[in-house]
């Protein structure tokens, strides 16, 4: 696996006079797997958003270091995938046709069986071809972590892992978790105090503490 | 196997388009209602050409601002800009999705042009090479500035209301050149002629086209 | 010093209107206190003085506007938004004396107050500009968003301004003193073919007018500066 390292360096995101935090730094390397906590409102979504580096913040710097060179942050896509409340499918597609026209935006070759394997393992394969506006929100979360893991990338961000999933569903997360943190590298926004055993380190933006 | 990315965005519009047909009937609609609704006003009388020329531009520029605000609007409304965003560069989803106006605009023109000189008796159009480069040249102005404008006010509150006001201006070098390329054509002057408003055309095209290339990551991104 | 200069400013400017408004214009200056007689134009050239730096801040005013709205996208600095509104306020003001006082010599010189010729379509097509990016910044609550948005749309309206403040009066013929019909070539400001006094008093007035716009513009600046930090403390 490639390595990398994602560095943020005193990060401030405020909305018009309210700041939402400020000096958020942390580093995440391969094979490291981190969590963001706090209560609701406490910016949790929205500083998975800046560091996957589609939301400018105020302060502060978010660097991705692949193979020794620094990749600015338009070009960071391959390398990230994500999974969101904020996140949606095209409803007008069916899943496998939103995940067939993910690999062909991002400019990489998936074989069908990497896709139905995908599929498979969320359980999702039976709706393959329903549109995605007839999917439950327990489907459409599966659908997402297909989406995230099409292009097996280095940094998974998870915000609220668990959502909207039953039993089942959980247990293939926290197994993508494991496997993610071995191979590679995690970041996850959460409450559940279940899911931060997965964590190496945790940080609690309502304390803005590292722990 | 993997064809350039700004195609497959383009594939995408095309695609979502089909399945929903959200746009296509809208358009098909005004334009016709628009035609009709200039056929019934000029009635009997005979409209001299300069008028009926500016009135052609009229209805393409209203059916643009009708069309050409959907591929970023929908992407907002339906929570899918992120989706995208995550997916490929800022410059990649603009090359596709102005590609993807281009051709609108063009179909657009090329139908509301057509149907234009076959009810529209008073308008005889001479010179066609001039009249069909303009369209086709206006046309790809009109996506050019249209579509990083569509961008602009999709991340607006008021979005309909606000694409023809800031629209407007922007276009109208482009749409009086376009009449006045017309009016040549009707005339039929040579081509020759009409080679200032072509050069106009092309590079307000190329300006724009540059410039939202520039602009449209710190719009696309928030 | 400082007001001993904005005095200075004030007395200029008067003088220069006043000098716009009474130097007797005649067949043949026999000095510099008076103006010879423009044949067709006469009393009326004096709208020169007017006119013309009024429309020159107005597009000044713009391109201020749209420097501090590109300062602005590459610092995220709110206070570069702040000069652009302050800018784009008062540059809108002076486009709309600009279309008035051209408005009101075409009715006098031609006959109508509007007639679509190339250049005062352009100073019209300013007007829309200006109304659009207000019309725009209202549609956005969130502060970013709307310095972003407005920012990124003066950029785009900029680059049609040569547009149609060169290509299209060279190319289509028009009434205005410059285009193409006109016999006296490209228009007495551009060719200095006016009278060496009148010359002065009009770059004095465009001197003037200008420092007339810096000075509203610093104002503006500072209250609105003044009106962001006590937002601050509410």
């Amino acid at each position: 696996m490639t390595p990398f390292h994602l560095e943020v360096r005193n990060v401030r995101k405020s909305f018009g006079r309210k700041v939402l935090f400020d000096a958020v730094s942390f580093d995440v390397r391969l094979g490291e797997s981190f969590a963001v906590t706090g209560k609701n409102g406490s910016g949790k979504s929205t500083l998975m958003k800046i560091i996957c580096g589609v939301l400018t913040p105020n302060g502060g710097s978010v660097r991705y270091v692949v193979n020794d060179k620094e990749i600015p942050l338009s070009h960071v896509a391959p390398h990230i995938g994500l999974v969101s409340p904020y996140l949606n499918m095209y409803e007008e597609f069916t899943g496998e046709e939103n995940l067939r026209l993910f690999a062909k935006i991002r400019g990489i070759g998936v074989r069908q069986d990497d896709i139905h394997g995908l599929l498979q393992r969320f359980g999702i394969f039976e709706h393959r071809n329903k549109e995605a506006r007839f999917y439950s929100s327990g489907m459409k979360q599966r659908l997402k972590y297909c989406a995230a893991l099409l292009h097996r990338p280095a940094l998974l961000f998870l915000d609220e892992p668990t959502a909207n999933l039953d039993d089942i569903g959980i247990a293939v997360v926290r197994e993508v978790m494991r496997e993610q943190r071995q191979r590679a590298a995690l970041v996850f926004a959460t409450n559940e105090s279940e899911d931060l055993s997965f964590a190496d380190r945790v940080l609690d933006l309502s304390r803005l503490k590292i722990g | 196997m993997v064809t350039p990315i700004p195609y497959q965005v383009f594939v995408k519009e095309v695609a979502s388009e089909f399945r929903t047909r959200y746009a296509l009937n809208a358009l098909l609609m005004f334009v016709v209602t628009t035609l009709t609704m200039v056929v019934f006003s000029l009635g009997d009388n005979t409209v001299p050409y300069e008028i009926l020329s500016g009135m052609l531009w009229i209805v393409i520029f209203f059916s643009a601002m009708s069309g050409l605000s959907r591929t970023f609007v929908t992407e907002e409304e339906r929570g899918t800009s992120l989706t995208l965003r995550l997916l490929t560069s800022a410059t990649n989803v603009y090359i596709g999705k102005f590609l993807y106006n281009v051709v609108l605009i063009l179909a657009m023109s090329v139908f509301i042009a057509f149907a234009y000189r076959l009810i529209i008796d008073d308008f005889v159009v001479r010179s066609s090479s001039i009249f069909w480069t303009t369209i086709v040249l206006g046309g790809i102005g009109l996506a050019a500035a249209s579509t990083i404008l569509a961008a602009i006010i999709a991340k607006a509150n008021t979005k309909g209301t606000l694409f023809p006001v800031l629209a407007f201006p922007v276009l109208l070098p482009l749409l009086l050149t376009c009449i006045r390329a017309t009016v040549l054509s009707v005339e039929g002057a040579f081509f020759s002629e009409a080679f200032k408003d072509f050069q106009i055309l092309v590079s307000f095209s190329v300006v724009m086209i540059a410039a939202s290339v520039m602009v449209f990551e710190y719009v696309w991104n928030d | 010093m400082k007001t001993a200069l904005k005095s200075l400013l004030v007395l200029w400017l008067t003088a220069v209107i006043i000098a716009g408004i009474a130097v007797p214009m005649v067949k043949s200056p026999s000095g510099p206190l008076e103006f010879p007689v423009i044949p067709g134009l006469e009393e009326k050239a004096r709208n020169i003085f007017f006119h013309v730096p009024m429309a020159w801040t107005s597009v000044l005013a713009f391109f201020m506007a749209l420097y501090s709205g590109v300062r602005y996208l590459r610092s995220k600095d709110q206070d570069h938004d702040l000069r652009s509104v302050s800018a784009a306020g008062l540059g809108m003001m002076f486009c709309i004396l600009a279309t008035v006082t051209g408005s009101v010599w075409a009715k006098f010189n031609w006959g109508s107050f509007w007639n679509w010729d190339p250049r005062e379509t352009s100073i019209f097509i300013l007007l829309l500009i200006y109304g659009a990016y207000f019309v725009l910044r209202s549609a956005v609550e969130d502060e970013e968003k709307r310095a972003t948005l407005s920012a990124v749309y003066s950029i785009i309206a900029g680059v049609t301004v040569p547009f149609f403040v060169f290509v299209m009066p060279r190319i289509m013929s028009g009434l205005h003193p410059g285009s193409l019909g006109d016999e006296q070539g490209s228009g007495p400001v551009v060719q200095m073919n006016m009278a060496p006094n009148m010359l002065v008093l009009f770059f004095a007035s465009l001197a003037g007018f200008t420092l007339l716009y810096l000075w509203m513009l610093s104002l503006r600046v500072r209250t609105a500066r003044l009106e962001a930090v006590t937002n601050t403390i509410e």
